[in-house]
């Protein structure tokens, strides 16, 4: 599929594409907002990874998901679960470390999840989320329930040995996964192209059988459509696919990673490409909305994740008690 | 009573429980059309088709993944690993997400799901074919560890263990598979979690699991001939250890013996000497003698039988702590 087609495939209503635009923005500030706590030391792990720069992969494939869809994500996971329903000051509840998070607190922001919304865990190992939503889609299909699993994993992960292990089961039972790549072109300060010799991603899929497809991971209403013609192929029972979505990494790696690594040009020329710049002023320029409108979304997301964030963070920490609970869901 | 194999013991339980529940599912190398490498699932892709018993290509961190996954989503596997020599490969989903998934997510999910796997010496297997890595797992907290020694506790084991909601490791031994034993005729479960006292005595308590139970047992049966009256305790289940039945018989013996296939060197047997010396220090008239199997790669052909513990070896320390 190419990228052209994947856009005009879109097909989007205007309040639908309001909406995502809405997302995106939501995304972008819950990410912002939860960095400044971190700044400030109220989140309670020291590891934060935000995804500001990637809101267009997030929001896009998410919005081709249903209800009884299923999926994991990496550590980079926060703005896919925001764009699937979670509850930000849940959300923010858990970075930090309180009882009230989606986690009791026990997660922290590496593992934000929500089974209720399908979200199966977020992994803090590169990969390791790969076969667990390939037994998501395997579980979808042995009990004929219509869904598809979509795994969300970093490019860091593409040269993880699981992902071909479960690419191949995926291809030879046919069930209904969904790789979703976020390359973000950088695996901490690795470059895509000093981890792996050859960039052709979705070939590398087509190979196992998997139904490979690339997308520009900073066109909203792409990734929307690439998805949506991904998600639908394998809903309809024809197995697999990998979806590799270009995008960037606004903020290094962790929240105070400078990225020595990469140039000022690099990062001026993917910023110039803002995903969520790109889909107002298209939205703008269509006449969907006025520049008004789009800069009253902003604010109210501002005021949203301020909120949000000041409630969570007068939330009551765990009770030393529950250091024990939950580790088995029986007691012998 | 009837008396059927360990394999067939085992086979029955996964029967038993797919035949009611749907959701229970068998996955892994060659446990379909070949019927499993040690035959346990033989026979039982003609009972439940491909879609229960599905071959898997040899990808065990992936496989071991699958079923986490599907777990979670619902199903009850039971994965395969054909030998615990493989669990290394799986390593990462076994250690840190099979046991980990539910705590990280406040308890939100949860994972019934038995790793069904088999390991020990007896087959001249070779260092890669023959280790007792039960370890690996007890040390992680979140997974339960099973290793029967005889049929009928294979079989009620693992029954609870599929119906448990939690990920159950469970450690069958390859020499154990074609021995015969009573099994009763009903269906019953064994619960997970506590010990049996597969022989009573007063001098010396043997606590051990799984085929070594066998040699303690003959070692017991040597000991009386000569006036010591051993008590075995077979554990059954490593994670949790019911040390409420070791410290128990030690109180009564004041005397202990560890044996196990596992290596030495911070191995099972340590673990299990530690407690017993925490719960019973002011009890035992020495202290806690461990056998196990030698520090070196488990060898083939006739050298294994030396790197593992015998019956001479447990009579010999008997003796010497009940002062003979
Ligand atoms: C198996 C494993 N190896 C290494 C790490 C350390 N690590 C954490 S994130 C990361 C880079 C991952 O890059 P990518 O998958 O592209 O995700 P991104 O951080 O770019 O979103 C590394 C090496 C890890 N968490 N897990
Ligand atoms: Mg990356």
């Amino acid at each position: 599929m190419t990228q052209k087609d994947a856009t005009q495939s879109a097909g989007l209503s205007e309040p639908e594409r309001v909406e995502l635009l809405r997302t995106m923005i939501r995304i972008r500030e819950f990410e912002d907002m939860v960095g400044e706590s971190y700044l400030r030391g109220h989140t309670a792990g020291s590891m934060l990874h935000l995804s500001v720069g990637e809101e267009a992969v997030a929001a896009g494939i998410v919005k081709a998901m249903a209800p009884e869809d299923v999926f994991t994500t990496h550590h980079r996971g926060h703005g896919v679960f925001l764009a699937r329903g979670a509850d930000p000051m849940r959300m923010f509840a858990e970075v930090f470390g309180k009882s009230v998070g989606y986690c009791k607190g026990k997660g922290g922001s590496m593992h934000i999840a929500d089974i209720q919304l399908g979200h199966m865990g977020a992994n803090a190992i590169v990969g390791a989320n790969i076969p667990i939503s390939l037994g998501g889609g395997f579980s979808l299909k042995y009990r004929d329930v219509p869904g598809v699993s979509v795994a969300f994993f970093g490019d860091g992960a593409i040269n993880q040995g699981v992902l071909y292990e479960s690419m191949n089961m995926a291809a030879l039972w046919k069930l209904p996964v969904v790789f979703a790549v976020v390359n973000n072109q950088y695996g901490m300060g690795t470059r895509v192209d000093q981890a792996s010799a050859s960039l052709a991603f979705a070939e590398r899929a087509e190979t196992f059988g998997v139904k490979g497809a690339e997308v520009d991971g900073m066109d909203v209403e792409a990734v929307y459509g690439a998805a949506d013609a991904l998600l639908r192929y394998s809903r309809e029972g024809n197995g697999p696919s990998l979806l590799v979505a270009n995008a960037y990494r606004f903020y290094g790696h962790g929240r105070k990673d400078p990225s020595p690594y990469r140039t000022k040009e690099e990062e001026a020329k993917w910023k110039a490409r803002d995903p969520i710049a790109l889909f107002r002023d298209r939205l703008v320029t269509e006449g969907v909305i006025t520049a008004e409108r789009s800069e009253r979304i902003g604010a109210e997301a501002v005021t949203e994740m301020e909120e949000a964030a000041a409630v969570a963070v007068t939330q009551a920490d765990p009770a030393p008690e529950e250091l024990y609970t939950d580790v088995f869901a029986e007691e012998l | 009573m009837r008396e059927i194999a360990y394999r067939e013991a085992l086979r029955e339980a996964i029967y038993e429980e797919m035949e009611q529940d749907e959701n229970v599912f068998v996955i892994g190398e060659e446990v379909g059309r070949y019927g499993g490498a040690y035959a346990v699932t033989r026979g039982l892709i003609k009972e439940f088709g491909a879609r229960r018993l599905v071959d898997a290509p040899i990808s065990e961190a992936s496989t071991v993944g699958l079923g986490i996954g599907a777990a979670i989503t619902g199903l009850r596997p039971i994965v395969e690993l054909m030998y615990v020599d493989f669990v290394p490969l799986a390593m990462d989903q076994i250690a840190t997400q099979m046991p980990k998934l539910r705590y990280m997510t406040g308890g939100q999910l949860k994972i019934p799901m038995v790793l069904r796997t088999q390991g020990g010496t007896g087959r001249s297997a070779g260092a890669q074919h023959s280790q007792s890595l039960e370890a690996y797992c007890v040390h992680t907290p979140g997974l339960r560890v099973v290793m029967p020694a005889t049929p009928a506790d294979a079989k009620g084991l693992l029954k609870s263990a599929i119906r448990s909601d939690d990920p159950v490791v469970f450690i069958e031994h390859k020499a154990l598979y074609a021995r015969k034993g009573a099994v009763p005729e009903e269906t019953c479960t064994i619960p997970l979690g506590k010990a049996r006292i597969s022989r009573s005595g007063s001098d010396v308590t043997i606590v051990t699991y799984s085929r070594m139970v066998l040699i303690a047992e003959e070692a017991a049966g040597a000991l009386e001939a000569e006036g010591i009256s051993a008590e075995v305790i077979d554990l059954r289940t490593l994670s949790p250890m019911d040390m409420d039945a070791v410290s128990a018989s030690v109180g009564k013996t004041k005397r202990a013996i560890v044996v196990t296939e596992a290596h030495k060197t911070a191995g099972m047997s340590a673990e299990i000497a530690a407690r017993i010396t925490e719960s019973n220090w002011t009890d035992l008239t020495a202290p806690v003698v461990r056998i196990a199997a030698k520090d070196v790669p488990v060898p083939a052909t006739h050298l294994e039988k030396l790197s593992i513990p015998s019956v001479d070896e447990i009579v010999d320390a008997a003796k010497t702590l009940c002062g003979e």
